[in-house]
């Protein structure tokens, strides 16, 4: 059946842990995961409550495949309201930890309420309790996993915690697990630090049972193994260049947004690529990148595993950071570069390691500071409010920033907030280069037309992952398309975002789609779980699973103005590559996407499309 | 006439000695098209997977076609993606 069908609800205001039955007729309709659990958090929560505080909820989740022998089967997910942005926040992490949730008998875990002190959950198969964490409170990611093993006297359990970030409320804090994987975008670290909960902490024995038809589930995951080992891209590109391989991609077609989004091209692009991860260093003669890594169950190991130059100034009396360590992936690197005009591919990884330590959005963070230091060349901010010069390009400022940031110090606090909320404080919130309040990924929509539209309508704020059109744009899979131009973008992009809600809520990898279609994934998901799961329940339920999240913001008062991108991106076009002159086409393609999601002209799921979806 | 070839990822390989970094500077004929440059550079047709000209996507079948201009910059790729 997949699920263990075990919910694990967790009062922290009580100090309570019960486990109740997983409500079977949810999870035909949502499957799991991100669809499985945010219908639980909508069910539970007043769309309008305080992101922050102790009415909302916070759920962490797996899928029907986590924990399997599906390739992988890894992924969890936290569902919460996001306050960065005052939506649906639904973020989505491998490594390790999601399996074990599955291992000790969950599907899911609901926390409610907030803890008087300081505490970190710790569950051991069907035992769960809350632990004093006043001793925790204060430490990095890093420490609290240490901690906790040491604790425990085990080094096999499996830790998600915040940093200093999460305690401290940063709007962009995530929640990190196995040391450099995270739950990073929309500010899920906050919520829980709002909950005084430092950390969950998973010791599972019991592994996966309750597999529909085993015989034919161990057939189909080694078939569509296969499938991922010959391919190409998943079989060979991903693991040995990873996804930093697209910055000179990107660069190339004039759509790497640099310096806040000012250019569309970055001069250094090449020096913080994927081929610079593999040339060795002047310096000591070693590759920045040591290896490539795996998350549970995956047969493509996109991750990248790198060790900083010692003698570097952000390190060189710092030896904490001299280790291998987690990144640099695409977006870190775009984000923490190409955005700040920073080519330092050194200063990109010790702010990375920074992130990973404290529990920070490498996203939101890097692209904060491009704003930052637009309105320092602007001379709106000065060296005296910040308290560093800050121009573009300046290596050591973004790692005094970063290093402010983690701890909560001086002007770090208000980068803290997000660039929507620290532009808008300084008079310029048309500089901060979101939507819904989230900080833009590594994809610039003048030249990536689709991925505008991505951005305007992803239910969690701008975000890459909730429909990549760039696969389509970009890389021709499945078919290529015009990234120029506007026309077909809009039933392109409802088409992978209602194929992707099914990835996520199924517990895998959205990277398995490079070679995978859902067609792939239906027989897996057919022998893991009891039912009926045809093409046409899980294409219905895709865009069951995106109405739902849309119904959700609109009752917390987001309306078809939050549905749009900044003025810089409609109004200042690309100077230069493929897109100059050209801006992004977003007020044409908005109108028509609405049409085919079957949306009333200011947004709103007719009752037609709610009846057909079963809402 | 003078253009700029650049390989990237697992290509790199099939660029001269004189290159820097993922590129070299090169000369050639006034009727040279892409399809000549890949294969006058060995690249396997199957890893010529995504190729470039001025950041513009040039399709297999238009490769052997596409005359270049003078300051041209041809960029490929293998199959690869990211995220």
């Amino acid at each position: 059946m997949g699920w263990n069908r075990k919910v694990l609800r967790v009062n922290l205001t009580e100090g309570t842990c019960t486990d109740e039955p997983l409500n079977m007729q949810w999870a035909d309709e949502y499957l799991g995961s991100r669809g499985l659990a945010t219908k639980y958090l909508v069910a539970e929560i007043d769309p309008k409550v305080d992101p922050l505080s102790p009415e909302n909820k916070l759920i962490m989740s797996t899928g029907p495949l986590t924990g399997t022998l599906a390739s992988t089967g890894g992924r969890y997910t936290v569902v919460t309201k996001g306050p960065l942005t005052g939506a649906i926040a639904c973020s989505n992490s491998g490594g390790f930890f999601g399996a074990e949730m599955k291992f000790a008998g969950w599907d899911m875990i609901i926390f409610e309420g907030r803890s008087p002190k300081p505490v970190y959950l710790y569950v051991e198969n069907d035992k769960a309790q809350l632990i004093d964490a006043s001793d925790l409170w204060g430490k990095s990611c890093w420490e609290t996993e240490e901690a906790i093993k040491h604790h425990h006297q085990d080094p096999l359990v499996r830790v998600s915690s915040i940093g200093l970030a999460g305690e401290n409320q940063v709007l962009f804090a995530c929640i990190v697990n196995d040391l450099h994987r995270a739950a990073g975008r929309s500010g899920v670290g906050a919520v829980m630090g709002s909950k005084n909960l430092k950390a969950v902490a998973l010791r599972g024995t019991q592994g996966v049972s309750g597999i529909k038809d085993m015989k034919a589930f161990m057939k189909i995951t080694a078939e569509k193994k296969k499938v991922l080992a010959d391919n190409a891209v998943t079989g060979q590109g991903l693991p040995k260049f990873g996804t930093q391989v697209l910055m000179n991609v990107i660069n190339e077609m004039g759509a790497l947004p640099t310096r806040n989004h000012k250019d569309v091209q970055f001069e250094d692009a090449g020096k913080i690529s994927a081929e610079a991860m593999h040339e060795k260093r002047p310096t000591d003669g070693k590759t920045h990148l040591v290896t490539n890594a795996a998350c549970f169950g995956c047969t493509i190991a996109c991750g990248r595993i790198s060790e900083i130059d010692k003698g570097h100034f952000t390190v060189v009396n710092n030896p904490k950071y001299w280790g291998a360590s987690g990144g640099l992936e695409y977006e870190a690197a775009w984000a923490l570069g190409a955005a700040n005009g920073v080519g330092d591919l050194e200063a990109l990884q010790y702010a990375n390691l920074l992130c990973n330590e404290q529990g920070m959005d490498p996203i939101s963070f890097g692209a904060t500071i491009g704003a930052v230091m637009e309105l320092y060349e602007m001379g709106v901010l000065t060296k005296e409010q910040i308290g560093i010069e800050a121009e573009f390009g300046s290596a050591e400022a973004l790692a005094r920033l970063t290093e402010m940031t983690a701890r909560g110090e001086g002007f770090g606090k208000e980068i803290g907030q997000g660039s929507r909320r620290l532009c808008t404080k300084y008079g310029h919130p048309e500089l901060s280069m979101t939507v819904k309040g989230q900080e833009f990924p590594a994809y610039d929509a003048r030249g990536i037309q689709g991925m505008g539209l991505t951005y305007a309508t992803s239910n969690r704020g701008a975000c890459h992952l909730r429909s990549y059109t760039v696969a389509s744009e970009v890389l021709g899979i499945p078919v290529k398309t015009d990234p120029l131009t506007t026309e077909g973008k809009p039933e392109l992009v409802k088409a992978f975002q209602d194929a992707t809600a099914v990835f996520d809520a199924a517990g895998i990898c959205v990277f398995t789609s490079f070679a995978w279609t859902l067609a792939d994934v239906q027989p897996q998901i057919e022998a893991a779980c009891e039912g009926d799961w045809s093409m046409d329940k899980l294409n219905a339920m895709g865009e069951r699973i995106w109405n739902m999240e849309r119904l959700f913001n609109n009752a917390a008062g987001l309306t078809r103005k939050d549905d749009d991108l900044p003025p810089r991106l409609k109004t200042e076009a690309a100077k230069v590559g493929p897109a100059k002159g050209l801006v992004s086409g977003i007020d044409k393609m908005l109108p028509e996407y609405y049409s085919i999601r079957g949306w009333t002209e200011e947004g709103v799921p007719t009752e037609a499309t709610l009846a057909r979806l079963g809402l | 006439m003078r253009v700029v070839f650049k390989l990237f990822a697992s290509l790199a390989d099939y660029l001269p000695a004189e290159r820097r970094g993922n590129l070299v500077e090169i000369d050639v004929a006034p009727t040279t098209t892409v399809g000549d440059l890949i294969v006058r550079y060995r690249v396997p047709e199957k890893s010529a997977h995504l190729v470039l000209v001025n950041g513009h996507y040039i399709p297999p079948a238009a490769r052997a076609a596409r005359v270049l201009q003078d300051d041209d910059e041809v960029a490929i790729w293998p199959p690869i993606a990211g995220g």
